[in-house]
């Protein structure tokens, strides 16, 4: 297939290359974050907190996954509808987040937020779940481990297929 | 009278639980594969080809096709002549809870489901509990349909009480709406099932059932037939496409159920499902 190459973290200079429609296949970490994750972060960020991980650069995929059997690194683990995250998501942007992957439409602050501070959202096939989760090689918790499949976790992806939504 | 017992009932919800979470219809693979000789722009088959190779790993492996194994809704007819008797977990709605709760650590289903939903929002951690939809009926069967739902598209789902009014046209309008405004979000393709007449609560009921009616199916009624054929054509004029990637298959059917309904009313509901519509059904 005729996709680029993305390894993560983002660097100014990739981001600024993409262009919408674009196929990619992304590698490197990634953290999982969805609704609860997301209030706790703005929490945070509030309360003038440090993040659970530093955020400068890095990619946020949205999702939780399904629990891992015996022997399996991640359970299915499929996007979430991105736009739930999309009252926080600004804000993270401003604190450096530069990717996103997810599904579904964005709001226009984020859109905003994402040309103001150069930061790019990629789009994987709701549903596919089983698919995704062979891209992940490695998984561990880093934060709110009480949310279960909400907690944030880290991932190593490899050869992850996605499609530039925004930037 | 037949006996059935709860162990039963346990037994047929923890399979069809399963069943539906790890396995796509017949019907809705071949309406896909349709869907991608249709397609000719990259993204979209991309994604049919990711949808399709995800529902071969799911089967093959008996994993979840979604990580979103989603809130178990149990629609159940009990003959009146069959008399449930309690095993260890105790009677009928027991018997489906804990039937839930085996397929959850069974099928290593995700625990998706939070107790108070406004306040704490804390999570049941054994995805508990399952909605029942009972009803009693002839005969001394039990038939039951599960439908695991997840709510990318749940969430997309609305209903409004039109006025009788409103008329054919309006509830195609608000059917297409919905689906519009729904975007990419519930996973689209999607299978649209509509309720209209009744109450409040029974034309969303309709509306859910009507989504696990057989894709391809014909609605016995022409004028309801056309009408679903009117509102897939508009819909898949939207350009939504294969998760949102654009394209002409927004949607793989619309099924419109229809019940009576009040002189002064024309209750329309619209509930959405993804490519995956996961249901399975059976009896015991």
């Amino acid at each position: 297939m005729n996709a680029i190459d993305i390894a993560l973290p983002l660097c100014a200079q990739t981001v600024a290359a993409l262009n919408p429609g674009d196929i990619v296949r992304i590698g490197g970490p990634v953290y999982t974050a969805r609704d609860a994750a997301h209030r706790r972060m703005a929490e945070s960020l509030v309360r003038g907190e440090p993040l659970p991980f530093a955020i400068a650069g890095q990619t946020i995929y949205y999702a939780g996954p399904a629990p891992a059997r015996p022997g399996q690194i991640i359970g299915p683990c499929g996007p979430t509808t991105s736009a739930r995250m999309d009252a926080y998501t600004p804000q993270l942007i401003k604190a450096g987040l530069r990717g996103m992957i997810g599904k579904g439409e964005r709001s226009d602050a984020v859109r905003e937020a994402m040309r103001e501070y150069g930061a790019v959202y990629f789009g994987v096939v709701g549903g596919a779940a089983a698919l995704i989760a062979r891209c992940v090689k490695r998984c561990e918790i880093v934060a709110y481990e009480d949310l279960g499949t909400e907690a944030i976790r880290r991932l190593e992806l490899e050869g992850l297929i996605a499609i530039v939504l925004g930037k | 009278m037949r006996i059935i017992r709860a162990n039963e009932i346990l037994e047929l919800t923890r399979r069809l639980i399963l069943d539906a979470e790890f396995n796509i219809g017949v019907d809705v693979r071949a309406a896909l594969e349709a869907a991608l000789k249709r397609e000719t722009a990259q993204p979209a088959r991309l994604a049919l080809e990711q949808i399709l190779e995800n529902q071969r790993i799911a089967s093959e492996e008996r994993t979840p096709l979604c990580q979103d194994t989603g809130m178990i809704v149990a629609f159940v007819e009990l003959g009146q002549d069959a008399r449930v008797e309690s095993d260890a977990e105790g009677g009928f709605e027991e018997a489906i809870q804990a039937g839930a709760r085996a397929a959850f650590y069974g099928g290593y289903l995700r625990a998706s489901v939070v107790d108070d939903p406004l306040f704490e929002r804390a999570n049941t951690r054994d995805n508990s509990p399952a909605v029942i939809h009972a009803r009693i009926v002839g005969g001394d069967r039990l038939r039951m349909l599960v439908m695991p739902k997840g709510f990318g598209s749940e969430n997309m789902s609305a209903i409004r009480m039109l006025p009788p009014s409103a008329g054919r046209e309006g509830a195609a309008d608000f059917i297409v709406d919905t689906v519009r405004r729904a975007g990419s979000k519930p996973c689209p393709p999607t299978i649209v099932g509509v309720g209209i007449g009744g109450t409040f609560e029974q034309c969303a009921l309709i509306a859910k059932k009507a989504t696990a009616r057989r894709v391809g199916s014909v609605h016995p009624d022409p004028r309801y037939a056309a009408l679903e054929d009117e509102c897939l054509a508009r819909v898949n004029a939207l350009g939504i496409g294969p998760a949102g990637y654009g394209g002409f298959t927004t949607s793989l059917a619309v099924h419109i159920d229809h019940a009576p309904t009040h002189i002064a009313g024309m209750p329309v509901a619209v509930n959405i499902v993804c490519h995956a519509s996961r249901h399975a059904e059976g009896y015991i």
